[in-house]
């Protein structure tokens, strides 16, 4: 009974410790809450990426101590994709200030981004979410680098034109099949779609997937196998992916003509096994762990148990881009540092950090990132960078660079970002003006 | 000792057949809804006020509104998320064509057009009955939610395929959009969902509602009774809809901020079917138990390692959350197949009798 009593005792003094340490913890740290999933029907995409952006701050904090001397304080909140869940976390986090969310999901990034401006926490949705929100004027809390959907899409047509030999002008005739996401992020492209088809003179043939449907894909399939589209284009994520090129591999569909997004994996494409050799996807940074950043994660994170995630997860596709999307955090609160001469950083900096964002060749050369990444510079009026992408093949285990970098078609992206953005503003009459000054001359 | 009605006559009719009989039952009532609206928004957090409070109101006024239907007319429909969905869509279109229209206008109104929907896909219930009108409500959730993503007219041609909310303000104070405190918030969908469970109790215990019940029990002879199948089964469909389309509306406008057809999916429908089976059928204090249940339970069992000081990774959390709450749910259904609104009025009776149980 006594020991009993002694170690309730203990107990409670340890927890009113704990308490009373907390918050003077909480003080000398940068709050940065991680929206993840490594639940539910898209944890396939989720939990590398949740693995590479903990595991670089991680390092950050157990290399350097920090940023700037300053430990970073890492959460993770688990959304399951789900926008109420995400809507939750948001909340739950938002009495520890955060200095940034990343939602990690099209549909919780639509809800928080009117919320950015009066919670003054930055959103970072790294190449998704609303691609109008690479207009900094109408929307100074929201960023979304290195690349819109939009971007995205020119890109891959771009390709698919040198591809056939030339230029632009080479699309005309051809038959384009659009397999995506029936949700924000996979109907996105559609209103650029259909403008370039009129500008280029292709056709584009749509095949929905519905979220629920993601596993069950034979009806579009045999539509594909109908139409015979000259390449296929797919917007997927989650379940989705695996399973479509799963479906392309029976019905025999060239592999090397069916072009992704960025969001595949090797899982995704390994599952079809050797018919899945040729197949496609965007990327704008490297997909191997032959780089000194990841050799400190090894070192620092995973070989002490830190890590969640397996050996043979480190370095692949979605992994490392959790590594530069926290490469983008961690050297937007950096940036913030310099600019305000705070050691702490708040919201408000932080936005300040990311408008001022510059990562050139040099600076990714001190991150240990030499060749990882193409450089990245944000301004007050781009929030986006609308950086150029390359083409990497699936070779059966790995994704290897085919091609050189492709620049994304900025004379049709613009406009149609403009009038986007111009309509966001003006269908919320009460959208605020941006108030907010800018730190870099123009 | 405490809770009985010993001493408390009763000289009218009236008193004789009110809800609450017993006067400690009334003060009860008082009280919770003392702390609902003085309490809660005055030592509440913003966490408790934004994500437990919010959206289980809104959860609980669908859940009474599919109550009203499978509870007490005995018709099985899973469509209530599609029911959410034509109010919320409804209240956008509403909301984006007339912006200068109180905002709560619209929400009301936009219960009278799933209220209208929803009588259309109520018409083949007078034909089939069971599993067969669930399936036939099935389709209803499967082409609303597909008119949801597919007509563009409904989400005014946004090129993300969402609705997103402006804001609105209500005598000067914001109450949607993101520069409403949650406090408001709260207080529009308390206000609402207290007005709405208060008529609806006086439906369910009125004329209509034994309409309703005797359908319930054995339509053929509430048919020889004189009862009208056909517009006592409409009728149902048709105040389940709004209160479905009402609780819709305020999912969007209130608790979300904006959404994707995929808010309206069939686990929603699912999740409110589950809200009403373990609440307790036939009982709108039922419906309250099983939104809190559904929804607040996993909120507690999540936070709990954080409070205890465990450091548990996030996803296990998440899979523990679903292992407890899953149990849990069996076993109440164990404990009381009837629901948590049953086990309450066992619980009640014991009271009664205590500390001389015979």
């Amino acid at each position: 009974m006594r020991t009993l009593n002694k170690a309730a005792l203990a107990l409670i003094a340890t927890t009113a410790l704990t308490a009373s340490a907390l918050p003077a913890a909480a003080e000398d740290s940068i709050f940065v809450p991680l929206f993840t999933y490594r639940t539910g029907p898209f944890a396939g995409s989720g939990i590398s990426i949740a693995d590479g952006m903990h595991d670089y701050l991680s390092m950050l904090n157990e290399r350097d101590g920090g940023i700037g001397g300053v430990k970073i304080a890492v959460e993770e909140c688990e959304t399951g994709y789900d926008t109420k869940k995400g809507l939750e976390c948001y909340e739950a986090v938002k009495p520890k200030h955060p200095v940034m969310v990343n939602p990690w999901s099209t549909g919780i990034t639509l809800s928080l981004i009117p919320k950015a401006s009066v919670d003054k926490t930055p959103i970072l949705s790294m190449a998704y979410g609303l691609s109008a929100s690479a207009m900094g004027d109408i929307f100074p809390w929201v960023f979304n680098p290195p690349d819109t959907y939009w971007d995205g899409m020119s890109m891959i047509l771009k390709y698919i034109a040198a591809q056939e030999g030339g230029g632009m002008e080479k699309l005309k005739g051809k038959k384009i099949g659009y397999i995506y996401l029936d949700a924000g992020f996979g109907k996105e492209p559609l209103p650029f779609l259909e403008q370039l088809q009129k500008d280029y003179g292709f056709e584009t043939k749509l095949y929905p997937v519905a979220p629920a449907e993601m596993q069950n894909q034979a009806a579009q399939w045999l539509n594909v196998r109908r139409d015979r589209p000259d390449y296929m284009v797919m917007y997927g994520w989650g379940a989705l992916q695996p399973t479509a090129i799963k479906e392309a591999v029976k019905i025999n569909y060239p592999m090397e003509k069916f072009l992704s997004i960025w969001w595949p994996s090797e899982e995704d494409a390994k599952g079809a096994g050797e018919g899945a050799t040729g197949f496609k996807t965007l990327n704008w940074h490297a997909a191997t762990a032959n780089f000194p950043v990841i050799a400190d994660i090894q070192k620092h994170v995973a070989d002490k148990g830190k890590s969640q995630a397996p050996k043979a997860e480190i370095g692949t596709v979605l992994y490392n881009r959790g590594v530069y999307n926290s490469m983008l955090i961690a050297e937007a609160i950096r940036t913030a540092q310099k600019i305000t001469g705070k050691k702490v950083v708040d919201g408000e900096d932080v936005r300040r950090g990311l408008e001022g964002l510059n990562v050139d060749a040099a600076r990714l050369k001190e991150l240990g990132m030499d060749g990882f990444a193409g450089p990245i510079k944000l301004t007050c009026a781009d929030h986006n960078g609308h950086r150029p992408t390359f083409i990497q093949r699936f070779d059966g285990t790995k994704y290897v660079k085919v091609s050189d970098w492709i620049e994304p078609l900025n004379d049709k992206v613009e406009p149609l970002l403009q009038a986007d953005a111009k309509a966001y503003a003006e269908k919320n009459p009460s959208w605020p003006k941006r108030t907010e000054a800018c730190d870099s001359k123009p | 000792m405490f809770y009985r009605e010993v001493g408390q006559f009763k000289t009218s009719y009236a008193a004789d057949q009110a809800i609450f009989p017993i006067r400690q039952d009334r003060i009860g009532l008082a009280l919770i809804l003392l702390v609902a609206f003085v309490a809660i928004p005055l030592l509440g957090g913003e966490f408790l006020i934004a994500s437990v409070m919010i959206p289980f109101l809104i959860l609980a006024l669908a859940a009474i509104g599919l109550n009203i239907l499978i509870g007490y007319t005995g018709l099985i429909s899973l469509g209530t998320a599609a029911f959410m969905g034509v109010g919320a869509y409804a209240c956008y279109k509403l909301s984006t064509l007339f912006p200068q229209v109180n905002i709560l206008v619209w929400i009301l109104t936009s219960g009278f057009i799933a209220c209208a929907v929803g009588v259309v896909f109520g018409l083949p219930s007078l034909r089939i009955k069971g599993f067969y009108l669930a399936i036939a409500t099935l389709a209803a959730q499967f082409f609303l939610q597909w008119c949801f993503g597919r007509v563009g007219w409904l989400y005014n041609y946004n090129p993300s395929g969402a609705i997103e909310v402006p804001g609105h303000s209500l005598f000067g104070v914001a109450v949607t959009g993101p520069s409403a405190t949650p406090v408001t918030r709260y207080y529009v969908v308390l206000c609402i969902v207290v007005a709405m469970t208060w008529i609806a109790s006086n439906l369910v215990h009125g004329r209509i509602g034994r309409n309703w019940m005797a359908v319930r029990d054995m339509d053929i002879a509430a048919q020889l009774m004189g009862i009208r199948l056909l517009p006592a089964k409409l009728l149902a469909f048709a105040v389940s809809s709004f209160y479905a389309g009402v609780a819709g509306a305020l999912m969007v406008f209130i608790w979300l901020g904006a959404a994707e057809p995929e808010a309206f999916n069939i686990n929603l429908s699912f999740l409110l079917l589950f809200m009403v089976i373990i609440g307790g059928l036939g009982s709108l204090l039922g419906s309250f138990f099983g939104a809190a249940l559904i929804h607040i339970l996993p909120i507690i069992v999540r936070a709990a390692p954080n409070a205890l000081g465990l450091s548990v990774g996030s996803a296990t959390v998440e899979h523990l959350t679903y292992v407890i709450t899953g149990a849990l749910i069996i076993f109440f259904l164990i404990v009381e197949p009837h629901g948590l609104a049953r086990l309450w009025q066992i619980g009640k009776q014991k009271l009664r009798a205590w500390p001389f149980p015979y």
